[in-house]
């Protein structure tokens, strides 16, 4: 079952959550689905040069990201069957230890539901045009480039 | 002639701007052009890694038309 309506994926801020217990919380109702997968990526304290992150300001070009997000999503509804899928990502700055994406596909059974929450974080990690800025304890900074 | 430009990221902190608009008479009216300009304006590092989307499309046609967007794309780091 493939949604046509284009989505919102961006979130002020980081993912707080509750939002991702009242996104499970959403899917009783929809009885068809046995198997949920999750993906949450965190803001990690990595430490470069001797200093620390402190957070991770992101930016994106919303428009094509918006657009990116979207046939992501259609392709992973195409591949795998699944009941639903949802995609948040944060835009500005996301302290280290906090969410910055949350992925979230169902599915009657559980292989479809973990495959497809693995294709969307490595599609959006490749193909969404989303920059992060690594702010170090000191405020000075650098930017992240995905492995 | 005139066309808009969007940097981003580590692009828009050396450009110093987040957008302009440009003329294709002065930067050339394909994509090399438009991106060699750019790097040479101001001096852009690393410029290999540096992708140019045409109206939100990578890899779109060499040809800049007027009123195109062309948005300047440093590495991508979502997730």
């Amino acid at each position: 079952m493939s949604e046509k309506k284009i989505k919102k994926v961006f979130v002020e801020g980081a993912i707080p959550p509750d939002k991702i217990a009242g996104s499970i919380a959403h899917h009783q109702s929809k009885t068809g689905i046995g198997a949920h997968s999750i993906f949450l990526g965190q803001v990690r304290a990595d430490v470069i040069n001797e200093k620390k992150v402190a957070a991770i300001e992101y930016t994106a070009y919303e428009e094509m990201a918006g657009k990116k997000f979207h046939e992501i999503r259609e392709a992973a509804f195409s591949k795998f069957d699944l009941t639903c899928a949802h995609i948040y990502h944060s835009l500005g700055t996301v302290k280290a230890g906090e969410i910055c994406l949350f992925v979230f596909t169902s599915s009657a059974h559980r292989k479809a539901a973990t495959d497809a929450c693995s294709y969307l974080v490595e599609e959006i990690k490749a193909k969404v045009p989303i920059f992060g800025k690594e702010l170090f304890e000191d405020e000075t900074h650098q930017w992240k480039v995905n492995q | 002639m005139s066309i808009t430009v969007k940097y981003f990221g580590a692009v828009a902190e050396q450009t110093g701007t987040s957008e302009e608009e440009l003329n294709l008479d002065e930067t050339g009216n394909s994509v090399a052009q438009l991106k060699a300009y750019c790097v040479q304006k101001y001096d852009l590092e690393e410029e290999e890694t540096i992708q140019l989307a045409v109206n939100q499309v990578l890899n779109a046609g060499e040809k800049l038309e007027e009123g195109d967007e062309v948005a300047f794309l440093p590495p991508y780091a979502g997730g």
